[in-house]
């Protein structure tokens, strides 16, 4: 155990999914040629002013509210001054002293990056507001550089988490929550490679009982395992640092870490390296913006939002450990997409034992949707097709083991169940008479077997079983077949 | 009567006659440019072939019985910080060089929907950072009435050239003044609406809590006209104010000021540097609005005394980001003497070599001080105060509008002054905006109106300041005023 408390703070950028911009009615979409998705307006063009869009503030209320954030009933946007070739105004219009969403909580738990278990609970989010997306710079590096503008006006999300992490793994959960929150409610995609999701993350450390240490920042991660590596990174550095300033401290105290450092993850290297060092505070002149009037939000204008929202993950959760009675973490992986979640939570809905259908898909559904790097969404499995196989089961009509056997052929080609495991030969056979006969011809065929079970080994019935289910091609009906077999050699 | 004496009311009603054709009065005005342009120095652009085919196919549209309304061929000359889609607007700076714009402004949208032709870019103060012309970076204006004399600012093209008629009627945008203030230097009338009440979108922002577009012209009926075209909701302004209002021109037949209650605040006369002359003509006017039935009460409005600092903490602010967004990276110019040698990153030498030789020396020292008072926003010792302070200016006025009407008093505590007197001095330049930036501040409207001349024969203007949304009461009284001053104001002479 080290001696030193980790803090980690987030501070996560989301593209807000909607059809135009944030502040003019240019198309919000990625991919498109350079500079062709730009007007006067996300150009900066004198003269030009911004509309905010209501789509996109209907995402980030819901947002807020999926969080279970206070949503602000007056709100209003300011500008952060700063001079960038890729930020067309050298103003950002986004939002300072009064942010749409504060207060919010994203849940954690599952499984961290590590592999280890995560303790499940809430990390507080202190707000969520609205701003708008910069252009890309491409820097080729000696003799120029070029902007790309598309980026520039779409609708950005800055949710700031509360310093409330102490470990890469808790962070990994925060980020994994996060996204599923964003995804479950259709506000964002949340594709790192497109951008849509960028995180800065801040970490100090200190002993327990002493002032927080020196706060080191860490920008610009697209992909949520540099998140996990330059957080485990950073804590082996600063463990380090800190070891050596021990008690160098003009009075005998532990030294600090001297600067407010930006770093950045380099991934070839595997460390966190240099980005720049602060020396002043960051001046951003924040004041009112003046184009665009404070948005007021009603009551009755937050609660139909309310009426319209996705239900968010946690209650899905908690829907599926309270009523569907899996464990936490069942629940936790069959929430880990939305589509997983819905199919789940319509399947468990029809079936006595909805665990029953949380093992199929735990088990033989996710090997094969692996093995075939598929998702849900890409096969042609229907929720009732799990709900009629565990029926069937229930029914004593096929066994489990044709499970394996019917996922890849319903995921392929959809269709019935009852019939497919009739073509197929899967229907248990129940008959008595056709029983005892194969269960006579296994005697019959070996006779060694039988001799070792009378002799007392137990193991042998086992053998006879399997021989039984050969000889009926996996159609006998297992419970029946035992005692059937135990009462002839008795 | 030549065609140039025209107003703007005349000429459509002569359009409408069929006396006359769009052409034959572009045609008479743009040799009245060519007569005088070079003495006045009123357009810092104009382009003779556009404005004969936009008068060519009014004409033809009203020939053919098609005509797009009552405004169908009437030129209209807008200030240099009014985009136009395919043309250059350069806020009279030389930093925009080489922009041709992309897009229509609204006001010029809504000029071209009823058939105006664009007649003409006027010369302004830079990104309309004065209150003289004289800090343009492309040409000097002279006042009409006396050639060594200033137009004032920062609309002073707009307001020189309407009266040296080199164009019947002009827009002008103003801040803390500026289509009031030059309106009254050269013996215009110039209104300044509500805020909200015309849209800025397609106006090249100074401060964009301030700033309003509105109508500089020859007489009273003029600037209403103009204001029936301009004004009216804008889906691409979120400041412009709902709705549209087309009777401003109709509603001055017959308007009458009986009974009417005026405002007189002592603190518009007892200012600094008031001149004896424009006090004289302003209260002549009161006398006469009074025989002409209005009833004069003294009112106060004791926060005027703080508006020029607040006006420049919250001008200077908002100027600062606005005009951040010109660094020659996507557009104007760009000056690239880069010192490879240099500490600096290139792109901040690109900035600093741009802005410092791109802007003139007001606009380098409005950026400067907008950039100071922000930096201290978070202890909110300057931009926050002044809000503050914003708010008692407009308390003022509210208080003052439940007890009168309008109120009246003098637009400058001066008349036009002698070109280069107050360039070497800002302060002096900045303290003569006292009794027209509350008006801004308040978002409320004024207009300047004719009132007189002083002993050397320049015009002084007479102030009417209504409450928000009060253009209506505020021309009816202008107007009423004007037609019974019983004052024989004298044309300028070229």
């Amino acid at each position: 155990m080290s001696k030193y408390e980790v803090i980690i703070g987030l501070e996560i950028h989301v593209q807000a999914k909607t059809e135009s911009k944030v502040f003019c009615s240019c198309k919000n979409s990625f991919g498109a040629p350079s500079n062709s998705s730009v007007c006067p307006i996300c150009l900066g063009h004198p003269g030009v002013l911004p509309v905010v869009n209501r789509e996109a503030i209907h995402q980030i209320v819901k947002a807020g509210l999926m969080t279970d954030s206070d949503i602000a009933r007056y709100s209003k946007f300011d500008r952060k001054s700063y001079f960038y070739p890729d930020q067309p105004k050298n103003y950002q219009i986004t939002q300072f002293d009064l942010p749409f969403c504060a207060n919010g909580k994203i849940p954690i738990g599952g499984k961290g990056l590590s592999g280890e278990m995560i303790e499940p609970r809430d990390i507080g989010m202190e707000r969520i507001h609205l701003e708008e997306d910069v252009g890309k710079s491409v820097h080729y590096s000696g003799s120029h550089s070029t902007v790309d503008y598309n980026r520039a006006g779409v609708p950005l999300l800055e949710t700031v988490s509360m310093p409330q992490m102490h470990s890469a793994d808790e962070a990994y959960a925060y980020v994994q929550s996060l996204q599923q929150i964003m995804r479950f409610g259709g506000i964002s995609d949340c594709d790192q490679e497109k951008g849509q999701f960028r995180c800065d993350v801040n970490i100090s450390l200190h002993k327990p009982g002493t002032p927080f240490g020196t706060k080191i920042e860490i920008k610009n991660l697209n992909s949520t395992r540099h998140i996990w590596l330059s957080i485990n990174h950073e804590i082996e550095r600063q463990t380090e640092i800190l070891d050596d300033l021990e008690g160098t401290g003009p009075n005998g105290e532990d030294g600090k870490l001297p600067d407010q450092e930006t770093r950045r993850w380099n991934d070839a290297r595997g460390e966190t390296v240099v980005m720049r060092i602060k020396e002043t505070a960051d001046d951003y002149r924040y004041f009112p913006e003046p184009d665009l009037p404070p948005v007021v939000l009603t009551d009755a204008q937050i609660d139909a939002f309310k009426a319209e929202m996705p239900m968010p993950p946690k209650a899905y959760r908690e829907k599926f450990v309270n009523e569907f009675k899996i464990t936490e973490y069942d629940a936790h992986v069959l929430t880990l997409d939305k589509s997983t979640a819905d199919f789940f939570l319509a399947a468990g809905s029809k079936v006595k034992k909805p665990k029953a259908v949380a093992n199929i898909m735990m088990n033989q559904l996710n090997a094969l949707l692996s093995d075939g790097e598929k998702s849900l969404d890409e096969t042609k499995l229907e929720p009732d097709h799990l709900v009629q196989m565990v029926k069937l089961v229930e029914a004593n009509k096929i066994q489990k083991n044709a499970y394996a056997k019917l996922l890849p052929i319903l995921m392929e080609e959809g269709g019935d169940v009852e019939k497919i495991a009739e073509a197929k030969g899967m229907i248990v056979e129940l008959d008595t008479g056709a029983l005892e006969a194969w269960v006579d011809e296994a005697i019959a065929n070996n006779p060694k077997a039988v001799a070792e079970y009378k002799e007392g080994k137990q193991n042998a019935i086992q053998f006879l079983m399997g021989q039984v289910m050969r000889a009926s091609k996996g159609k006998a009906a297992a419970p029946m077949v035992i005692p059937m077999l135990k009462k002839k050699l008795s | 009567m030549s065609l140039i004496d025209l107003k703007l009311h005349e000429a459509a009603d002569k359009l409408a006659a069929g006396e006359v054709t769009s052409r034959e009065l572009c045609e008479a005005l743009l040799s009245r440019v060519e007569e005088v342009e070079e003495k006045v120095g009123a357009l810092v652009s104009i382009n003779d072939e556009a404005i004969i085919t936009a008068a060519d196919a009014a004409d033809a549209r009203r020939a053919e019985g098609k005509a797009l309304g009552r405004y169908d061929g009437l030129p209209i000359t807008i200030k240099d910080n009014i985009v136009e889609e395919g043309v250059e607007a350069r806020c009279s700076s030389k930093i925009l060089d080489g922009l041709e714009h992309v897009y229509d402004s609204t006001v010029v949208k809504k000029l071209k929907d009823a058939g105006c032709i664009i007649f003409g870019r006027a010369n302004m103060d830079e990104f309309a950072m004065g209150s003289t012309t004289e800090t343009s970076q492309i040409k000097k204006t002279c006042n009409p009435h006396d050639l060594t004399c200033v137009p004032g600012g920062s609309s002073g093209g707009s307001a020189a050239g309407v009266a040296s008629k080199e164009f019947l009627g002009a827009l002008g945008s103003d801040t803390g003044g500026s289509i009031r203030q030059p309106a009254s230097f050269c013996g215009i009338v110039g209104l300044k609406p509500t805020y909200g009440l015309v849209s800025r979108f397609g106006l090249v922002a100074f401060a964009s809590s301030l700033d309003q577009i509105g109508p500089m012209s020859k007489d009273v009926k003029d600037s209403a006209l103009i204001l029936d075209i301009i004004n009216g909701e804008d889906k691409m302004d979120s400041t412009a104010i709902p709705g549209k209002i087309t009777d401003f021109e109709a509603s001055l037949n017959g308007a009458d000021i009986k009974g009417l209650k005026l405002g007189v605040p002592s603190e518009y006369f007892d200012v600094e540097g008031m001149e004896e002359d424009v006090k004289v003509s302003v209260e002549a006017a009161i006398d006469r609005l009074k025989e002409l039935g209005a009833e004069i009460v003294p009112v106060s409005l004791p926060n005027t005394k703080y508006s020029i600092a607040t006006y420049y903490v919250i001008a200077t602010a908002e100027a600062s980001t606005n005009l951040a967004r010109f660094e020659g990276i996507r557009y104007g110019n760009r000056f690239t003497d880069t010192d490879p040698n240099s500490d600096e990153p290139e792109i901040m030498q690109l900035y600093n070599e741009t802005r410092s030789r791109g802007f003139g020396k007001e606009v380098q020292r409005r950026i400067m001080l907008g950039t100071y008072v922000l930096s201290t926003y978070d202890d909110h010792k300057f931009y926050h105060k002044a809000q503050q302070v914003r708010t008692l200016i407009r308390q003022d006025f509210e208080k003052v509008f439940e007890t009168c009407d309008l109120i009246v008093a003098p637009v400058s505590p001066e008349t036009a002054f002698k070109s280069g007197e107050s360039t070497d001095d800002p302060m002096k330049m900045y303290l003569a905006d006292i009794l027209t930036t509350s008006v801004n501040l308040a978002g409320i409207c004024g207009i300047s109106v004719p009132c007189g001349t002083d002993s050397k024969k320049m015009p002084v203007g007479l102030q009417i300041i209504g409450p928000a949304l009060g253009e209506k009461k505020l021309l009816q009284a202008a107007y009423a005023y004007e037609q019974n001053s019983g004052l024989k104001l004298e044309e300028a002479e070229l």
